[in-house]
């Protein structure tokens, strides 16, 4: 059999395996809604028959409970994660197995690293964004990333299997160098890195949201968010990851320059690409900023991270398919 | 987190939040006036603020964003004339306010450099006040440890003295003395030893580096403007070019460039590769190239897309590649009008290329514009021509011709690839169709109207060649690598404090050391409590004290 083909059927073998995960991901937030619902519920309503100012009291403190560290996840709602976390994880696991061994087939298959065209990109990128999320799950508990994490996985890979599909190939002059490795891969990683912090931080979002009483949140099924870390804790946890996606994308752009010298004969010359390199550059270091900006920390800063993945993917698709510039390296035929 | 303040935050602080921030002081309804020097103080207290370089931050991702939507003129400058042409009117207008040269813009270059100005105001007082912060103590140990999160409490068989040795050493550090704690060592009047130690001070000073290397790269880039030149020539395999502006097709420096740094150099295209695979995707584009250095000596090399060549202090790169078909056009008297090879500029992946052969040398009567394709494998379709891929496999020439005044004599530069065809006809059939010639190589043909004859003698190819000297390449890359560097250690330093308070034990624990510790992280630090383990760990044998309570945030 061919290799490129088997490399494909393997990056499908994955997708499915990610998209059995993100349904498993979402029951189990599904369950932590429907517990933590049940029990708000019941207190409530035991609460009430004792005196107005208990419920008030209750719900204050219930909100800020802080569950941080693995194997003590136990709110004040009494949630233990059940069978479906334990089958979205495994099935992560299987997933991450089958799309390593695709990237490398693909790899052995061109006979070259396996990020030269925009097939490849989605398929490292999402696969940068699941290690990263396994990585952290050793760490500490942030499972409930995964419905966010594995939906933009799936959402990649799937527009990549199916859009932006080429056949495993050599590489053109202007791409056969080193700092095809170098560049690209650390641009892909950064991506994959900053996807999970936008998961981060649009959980952020809703649990401070959530800590204020927001209306809109007053839905049952909303309830989950009690399960989550505190707004402060993911805050903490958007940053870290942004951090270092952001030293990547650092090193990206530079090593970009570098290589923009040896083959355009200038470092930096207003390509498309290299304008929304800055452009995410630029809005990823506002965010640096804004945490550290008394009235700009917090809700807003965490809406820097999402404006700053925009830019990331409008940079991916958009310009690479829509903007005709140097970096014309999607494999497709775009009609330039 | 971001850095709150906390109770044993007494130093002054260095971070940023300490900006200077006139926006939080509450607006006063009328304000006071505030005369020359204090409106001036306020606007640069304004421009240094946070909250400024933050707008300024933002207003530079957005007005960037033009550039990568409009054509631009220094990128592509054939594209901006076909945009005002199809839009006359708001392309006037778009052209009037900058769009089609954003990055050389009085807007944005406004942006960055008021961006520039508020990071100068902001990084110089920080630079001062972190270089005297050196040498400044570690704040006191606080009264009560139980304030902070990780906090923890044992009791030992170490003498207090050792104990202070110990975790000292511990939090010193060996040879990685930068990484290491500063320890301040003191004694309170009850007579409890105390320790106070912080460490992360490299925090700040990354931040700094990083944002004056941001500062250098700036500089650095400006001078590579001023200093730079740039060439471009289209060469034939078996000519070369001579580093001097007049062997340039193009050639362009920067204002204080120094005829100097033109070194006498020439250099030959010996031969040129091309392969492509079966889609007509090329797949090595190779110049074999023989340099004369200035000092008469020779050496032979070649040149990659991504391999320049290194000459006379600047780089050769390969930027384009093409057909330069020789050909040889005998005037109606039979002399020999042109003979020469004649560059085509490829037009699509299969190689179909176009040009002009220009003949103004003819002994008599009017001067010949041959105008048209060259097919590098053609095939016949519909009765027209195609090239089915990009190398020679049955080279064809599809010409029409053109008589009159070329042009040429007018002292004005013309475009070597198109025909002024102002001052000339078409030359056309007896249908009044215009006459198409089919040359293929090694053919000759007579020109209708008995103007003569061309011929295809051969088909070489011709390399494009860039060459750029900017003496700041060395310095912005050491900038960039110092910005690099300065921002991974203001990321990742943890900067952390850690009190110790010795004491002789009483009661059940008398005889032995009762020793208290307290930690604390000016940003979220996972490995604190790990810290204080480390440190108290180091301590001496020990057991579980009744407040033994360490956790992370």
């Amino acid at each position: 059999m061919d290799l490129g083909y088997l490399s494909t059927l393997l990056v499908w073998g994955a997708t499915t395996a990610y998209a059995i995960a993100l349904v498993a991901f979402a029951l189990d937030l599904a369950r932590r809604a429907e517990i933590l619902g049940r029990e708000r519920e019941d207190a409530r309503v035991a609460a009430a028959t004792r005196d107005e100012t208990v419920v008030a009291d209750f719900v204050g403190v219930n909100r800020s409970v802080v569950i941080d560290r693995p194997g003590t996840v136990v709110g004040p709602g009494g949630y233990l994660p059940g069978r479906a976390l334990s089958i979205a994880m495994s099935t992560t696991t299987v997933g991450l197995l089958l799309h390593v061994a695709g990237a490398v087939l693909r790899g052995v298959a061109a006979g070259r690293v396996p990020w030269a065209n925009m097939y490849e990109f989605s398929m490292i990128g999402t696969l940068a964004a699941v290690v990263t999320f396994r990585v952290l799950c050793l760490r500490r508990d942030v499972r409930f990333l995964g419905t966010l994490v594995l939906g933009v996985v799936v959402v990649g890979l799937g527009l990549g299997l199916t859009a932006f599909y080429v056949p495993a190939g050599g590489l053109e002059p202007a791409l056969q160098s080193y700092w095809l490795v170098i560049h690209v891969s650390i641009a892909t990683i950064a991506t994959g890195m900053f996807s999970v912090s936008a998961a981060a931080s649009v959980l952020q979002l809703l649990k401070d949201s959530w800590e204020n009483n927001s209306t809109s949140l007053a839905h049952p099924r909303w309830a989950l968010l009690e399960s989550l870390p505190s707004a402060r804790a993911l805050e903490a946890l958007a940053f870290r990851i942004t951090a270092v996606g952001f030293v990547l994308w650092t090193f990206t752009v530079m090593a970009g320059a570098v290589w923009a010298e040896h083959a355009w004969a200038r470092y930096w010359g207003w390509d498309p690409k290299e304008v929304w390199s800055f452009i995410v550059w630029v809005v990823y270091a506002a965010y640096l900023h804004a945490r550290t900006t008394r009235g700009w920390s917090g809700r807003r800063a965490a809406w820097f991270v999402l404006a700053g993945f925009a830019t990331i993917i409008f940079n991916f698709t958009a310009v690479n398919l829509l903007l005709h510039g140097k970096h014309s390296y999607s494999g497709l035929d775009t009609g330039s | 987190m971001s850095e709150e303040q906390t109770p044993a935050d007494t130093v002054p602080r260095t971070g940023p939040a300490d900006r200077v921030d006139p926006g939080d002081r509450g607006v006063a309804p009328v304000l006071p006036d505030l005369g020359l020097r204090g409106t001036a103080r306020w606007v640069w207290r304004q421009l240094t603020s946070m909250r400024v370089a933050l707008m300024l931050l933002m207003t530079l991702a957005v007005v960037s964003v033009p550039g990568s939507v409009f054509p631009q003129r220094p990128q592509d400058p054939a594209s901006v004339a076909r945009f005002l042409r199809n839009n006359p009117v708001g392309g006037r207008w778009l052209d009037r306010l900058g769009f089609f040269d954003v990055y050389g813009s009085v807007w944005f270059s406004a942006v960055y450099l008021l961006l520039f100005l508020s990071l100068v105001g902001c990084i110089l007082p920080r630079l001062w006040l972190h270089v005297t912060a050196f040498r400044a103590r570690p704040p006191r140990a606080p009264r009560r440890f139980e304030r902070f999160e990780v906090h923890t409490e044992i009791v030992t068989d170490a003498s207090p003295q050792e104990v202070l040795a110990s975790a000292t050493r511990a939090l010193r550090g060996g040879a990685a003395r930068l990484r290491g704690f500063r320890v301040d060592l003191g004694t309170e009047p009850d007579g409890a030893r105390t320790l106070a130690a912080e460490r992360g001070s490299l925090r700040e000073s990354g931040n700094i580096l990083f944002h004056l290397a941001l500062l250098g790269l700036l500089v650095a880039i400006a001078s590579g403007q001023l200093l730079h030149y740039r060439g471009q020539a289209i060469v034939v395999e078996g000519r070369g070019f001579a580093n001097s502006p007049s062997d340039y097709d193009t050639f362009e420096t920067g204002t204080a460039f120094r005829q100097g740094s033109l070194v006498p150099f020439s250099l030959t295209l010996d031969r040129f590769d091309a392969e492509f695979d079966a889609a007509s995707k090329p797949t090595t584009f190779q110049a074999d190239v023989t340099l004369r250095e200035a000092d008469g000596s020779t050496r032979t090399d070649y040149i990659l897309v991504n391999r320049p060549l290194d000459a006379g202090g600047a780089k050769v790169y390969l930027q384009g590649n093409g057909y330069a078909p020789q050909v040889t056009v005998r005037d109606a008297a039979g002399n020999v009008a042109f003979a020469g090879a004649v560059p085509f500029l490829p037009k699509d992946a299969s190689y179909r290329s176009e040009g002009v052969i220009k003949v103004p040398d003819v002994t008599s009567g009017d001067q010949i514009g041959l105008v048209g394709s060259l097919l590098p494998t053609a095939v016949a379709e519909g009765g027209g021509f195609f090239s089915a891929y990009p190398q020679p496999g049955n080279p064809l020439l599809v010409l029409q011709v053109w008589r009159g005044d070329l042009g040429l004599d007018t002292g004005i530069p013309q475009n070597v690839y198109q025909l002024d065809s102002a001052a000339m006809t078409q030359v056309k059939g007896a249908d009044a169709a215009p006459v198409t010639l089919l040359v293929e190589e090694g053919a000759t043909v007579e020109l209708p109207d008995g103007l003569g004859t061309v011929s295809f003698d051969a088909l070489p190819r011709f390399a494009a060649f860039d060459l750029r000297y900017d003496p700041s390449l060395p310095w912005a890359a050491s900038f960039a690598g110092c910005a690099l560097l300065g921002l991974a250690l203001s990321l990742f330093t943890p900067r952390r404090r850690l009190w110790l308070r010795v004491r002789a034990g009483e009661g059940e624990h008398a005889g032995r050391t009762v020793v208290a510790g307290a930690a604390l992280a000016r940003t979220d630090d996972a490995g604190l409590a790990a810290e204080l383990d480390r440190v108290l760990d180091a301590v001496g044998p020990q057991d579980e004290g009744q407040d033994r309570w360490t956790s992370a945030i």
